[in-house]
């Protein structure tokens, strides 16, 4: 502490903790706690504040479980809430794993095997749908798998019959894995650059297949990589607000709709505070999980 | 003008470990003093805190009678060479050398001018606009001292600044230091474990070691009247004999050894007790009998250096005692398994205290 | 060295990934030029630029753009000053605390962003502020100071402490040892930083949702208009921020690519120096 000051001196070490502090706190974790604290109480109106009424409680998460509202699901009788948390955790892990079967061969190729002159040009390529928003990259979707859009289009000129693209959950799994897909591709890519190509020679050298090789040398150094991008997308498919909207149908719910008609129909801005902090929940044991499976810390994941 | 410093009983803590014991040393306006020391014996951090970049946890630091408690590293008069030079790599040669006046608001065509005249003095006349990232380590080394040059220090520091270069440039470097020292008439305080270089260039030395100063004294007395066996195992070569020390009072002292009695010479502040080693410098052991000391060698080893041959015998105990003269014509070389004698003078003996 | 079959294969892989990437952006870009009443590349109807003039004309449109030119300069000033003085406070932590810290300033990354507008809106609401552009600055701001103060540390990793110390050596205030040497060294991260804070809180979608009030962004009035229906005004807006984002994108590169050169050159000079000096010439 002593020695920081003594670098910059008070002025200059006052302002850069101030600017600090004021992130940390009034910006990030004051509002987290204000928002968890407020989950654990119930919507009021005005004049019952701070009355008898106003106690910590379970009931904002509870609710979700409200029996009154369930449907069968997997033979049983489960309350629809929970049943669109647990469809949107699923499909989100879905769109991971579908995200990293596609980006790794295409993270590996042009760390190992492309040629270095070729790899900034491909690499501005890669990035510029990634400086494009998410909303255009949804968008775009949404038009090409529009009833009256391109592709149906396109079948239709062939011969071939238009088909419904935006039903069920398709469209939405499309258009995550389009949109996250970028997130998977360049943390892979960033570890297997790092990768040695003799550990890759020393394998085959040793009699290992294409597949040993990749499972048994590369995977593990791509480590930090592949739990970076798992986390990313996971995070990002879960709480995606845009594209259960734009590409999602009438028989598929997303989580996040759940918090949202709370906080906007209902005005019930504590039972939102709940969803969204089981939303956070989720994403913080999907981290923890991927850093005991992958044994990566902190610091591997954040780019 | 340029300033002494005063080192008066100082201290410095790590939390518990102690960098620096009890260290104190005036050091003249004008000279050249090096600290002379293995790694970590403590004498970077005495530099640091002369140059005010840590506070001393005991005793005091004083330039030119000015003590320097609270006094931060801007506002000391002294200015530190540091080891990995530390250039600024985003500027030029003359931005860099500049650096100091354009803190003090000097104007730049006023800094272009001073700049352009201390790389005349380091023989540099014009490298004022190219970048530092194309220079080789002796140009920048020049630079680093003519960035410290310019900001008129009264003492200057120098950390190790010559590690870093191979042999033959750090040789050229040691006397263009030592001149670019004697025009400027600037305070000099070196810090390097290279005794060659401590020797070679300074008007006298400090020998450190675990943070406490071992003995001051010019060149000359370092190496022929070590005070310890430290500064003496430090400081040149020596071949080494266990044993204990008799007749302390008596005017012709005795070490027994292994091989026998020594006449020898005591060290200062020794002690019947005090545990102690007899140092001998190669140049003082001759093949032969005729010294006061003669002890029977059978020859383990003769180098040949080119102006310099060392001939290692082993005696009956097993120690090792080494010889060394320089080449003439017509040398005869003894062979390696020849039993010989070594001789000595009772001064060349030295019974020190084992530090 | 033979060109295998799977060689082929991978090249083939990648180009289909990259066309993969590309061709939805071709495709609403296109559309942006049909005269067709549903944005569309085909049937390509006729060739037309008034979906622009049109675009042009939307006075809900332009309010919405200027609002989210608002946000962007907004999460720029604030988050590239925090992010840098976050990162320096980082730099100089050290063990247990520096892990501690690190995970409290990282946490607004892999936090959903749904979670950060909700907490924004509560919170600030609660201090009576209102909801709106101002209200999302600071919720965005959160999340992309944490960015910024990844690139900026990782920038002032390969900062050499030794400068600052020669600065103050030779006379520096630590202001100008700010100014002068650490700044300098960090602006290619902080420039990088502000592109990147402008272009992320351009497209702000979850955030914004929650703390905009009453006031419109882009994204959210592109959103609202795919409820009631689509021209291909929108595609026109998204003609342009795609050609906003390649230019940031060119830009950036172009500078690494000078910068790469440069650095080349000199290092040969410097190798060449010292060649020189070792054969003793020992010349300027």
């Amino acid at each position: 502490m002593s020695d920081f000051v003594r670098r910059y001196g008070w002025g200059l070490s006052a302002i850069l903790v101030t600017l600090t502090a004021f992130w940390l706190l009034a910006l990030v974790w004051v509002p987290y706690s204000v928002m968890i604290e407020k989950s654990f109480r119930l919507y009021l109106p005005v004049s019952e504040i701070g009355g008898p009424s106003d106690r910590y409680t379970l009931a904002n998460y509870l609710s979700l479980f409200d029996m009154s509202a369930s449907s069968e699901f997997l033979g049983l009788m489960v309350p629809i809430a929970v049943q669109v948390f647990l469809i949107t955790v699923f499909y989100s892990c879905g769109v991971t794993i579908i995200c990293f079967a596609l980006a790794y061969p295409a993270a590996y190729f042009l760390a190992k095997k492309a040629a270095p002159a070729q790899i900034p040009t491909l690499f501005l390529m890669l990035a510029i749908p990634l400086f494009v928003s998410e909303m255009l990259r949804t968008f775009a979707w949404f038009i090409i798998l529009a009833y009256q859009g391109p592709l149906n289009a396109l079948l239709d000129a062939v011969g071939l019959s238009k088909v419904r693209w935006l039903s069920g959950y398709n469209g939405i799994i499309i258009g995550m894995v389009y949109t996250y897909i970028l997130f998977m591709f360049f943390p892979i890519y960033n570890s297997l650059t790092a990768l040695d190509n003799n550990q890759i020679e020393a394998a085959k050298d040793l009699g290992a297949r294409s597949w040993q090789v990749h499972l048994n040398v590369i995977m593990p150094h791509a480590k930090p990589g592949i739990s970076s991008g798992a986390t990313m997308v996971f995070m990002f498919a879960v709480g995606s607000v845009l594209v259960p909207t734009l590409l999602g149908s009438p028989n598929s719910r997303w989580f996040t709709e759940i918090i949202i008609r709370s906080m906007f129909e209902g005005q019930d801005w504590n039972s939102a505070a709940a969803y969204a902090f089981l939303l956070l929940l989720v994403c913080l044991l999907f981290v923890s999980l991927v850093m005991k499976l992958f044994r990566v810390n902190l610091a591997d994941i954040t780019r | 003008m340029s300033e002494g410093v005063e080192i008066s009983r100082v201290s410095v803590d790590f939390g518990r470990f102690r960098a620096v014991d009890n260290v104190s040393v005036d050091i003249r306006p004008g000279e050249f003093f090096s600290f002379l020391g293995p790694s970590g014996c403590g004498k970077t951090t005495i530099l640091r805190a002369i140059s005010g970049f840590l506070e001393p946890t005991e005793g005091s630091i004083s330039i030119g009678g000015r003590p320097m408690r609270g006094i931060g590293p801007n506002k000391r008069p002294t200015a530190l060479i540091f080891q990995n030079l530390a250039l600024f790599p985003l500027m030029n040669v003359w931005e860099n050398i500049s650096f100091g006046l354009k803190v003090r608001g000097i104007d730049k065509a006023e800094r272009r001018r001073r700049a352009e005249d201390l790389l005349r003095i380091v023989d540099l006349p014009d490298a004022a606009d190219k970048m530092i990232a194309q220079l080789s380590g002796g140009q920048k080394q020049r630079i680093a001292i003519a960035r410290a040059l310019a900001v008129e220090p009264k003492v200057m520091l120098l950390d190790e600044p010559l590690s870093a270069l191979d042999l033959k440039l750090r040789q050229h470097m040691r006397s263009e230091l030592r001149a670019i020292q004697e025009r400027t008439k600037v305070t000099f305080i070196y810090i390097t474990h290279d005794q060659n270089e401590a020797l070679a260039m300074s008007d006298r030395v400090g020998v450190m070691s675990k943070g406490r100063l071992q003995q001051v004294d010019t060149p000359e007395r370092i190496y022929n009247d070590p005070v310890n066996g430290f500064v003496a195992s430090f400081v040149g070569e020596n071949s080494i004999l266990e044993g204990r020390i008799q007749q302390l009072d008596r005017s012709q002292p005795c070490f027994v050894t292994a091989d026998g009695a020594i006449a020898c010479v005591a060290g200062p502040d020794l002690t019947n007790a005090a545990r102690t080693k007899v140092y001998i410098r190669p140049e003082t052991i001759k093949i032969g009998d005729e010294q006061t000391n003669t002890l029977p060698v059978v020859v383990n080893s003769v180098i040949f250096e080119g102006n310099v041959v060392s001939v290692i015998g082993r005696t009956e105990s097993g120690a090792h005692l080494t010889s060394q003269f320089t080449n003439r014509p017509g040398l005869m070389l003894p062979s390696v398994g020849e039993k010989i004698k070594f001789t000595f003078a009772a001064d060349a003996a030295k019974v020190l205290k084992v530090e | 060295m033979k060109r295998s079959y799977s060689h082929y294969l991978m090249v083939g892989y990648v180009a289909l990934f990259i066309g993969f990437l590309l061709l939805p952006l071709l495709i609403v870009g296109g559309a942006a030029f049909n005269d067709t009443r549903f944005p569309s590349v085909w049937p390509w109807k006729a060739s037309t630029l008034h979906w622009f003039t049109q675009m042009a004309e939307n006075r809900q449109l332009l309010v919405a753009v200027w609002n989210t030119l608002m946000l962007a300069v907004g999460v720029t000033l604030l988050s590239v000053p925090i992010g840098t003085a976050a990162a320096i406070v980082l730099n100089n932590t050290k063990g247990k605390s520096r892990a501690l810290l690190y995970a409290l300033m990282t946490a607004p990354i892999l936090t959903p962003a749904a979670v950060v507008g909700i907490s924004t809106l509560i919170f600030w609401r609660g201090v009576n502020v209102p909801a709106g552009i101002f209200m999302t600055t600071l919720g965005v701001s959160s999340i992309i100071s944490a960015f910024v103060m990844l690139l900026v540390l990782a920038r002032l990793q390969s900062f050499d402490r030794a400068l600052e110390d020669a600065a103050l050596d030779l006379g520096a205030t630590n202001w100008q040892v700010l100014t002068m040497v650490m700044l300098p060294h960090l602006r290619p991260a902080i420039a990088v930083g502000a592109m990147i804070a402008f272009l992320q809180a351009l497209e702000a979608f979850n955030v914004p949702l929650f703390a905009r009030g009453n006031a419109e962004t882009v994204t959210i009035y592109i959103a609202s208009q795919v409820r009631i229906g689509v021209t291909p005004q929108i595609n026109a807006l998204a003609v342009i921020m795609i050609l906003i984002a390649v230019a940031g994108g060119v830009t950036y590169e172009i500078g690494r690519r000078r910068e790469h050169k440069r650095r080349l050159k000199l290092e040969g000079l410097a190798q060449a120096a010292e060649q020189a000096e070792e054969r003793g010439e020992l010349i300027y």
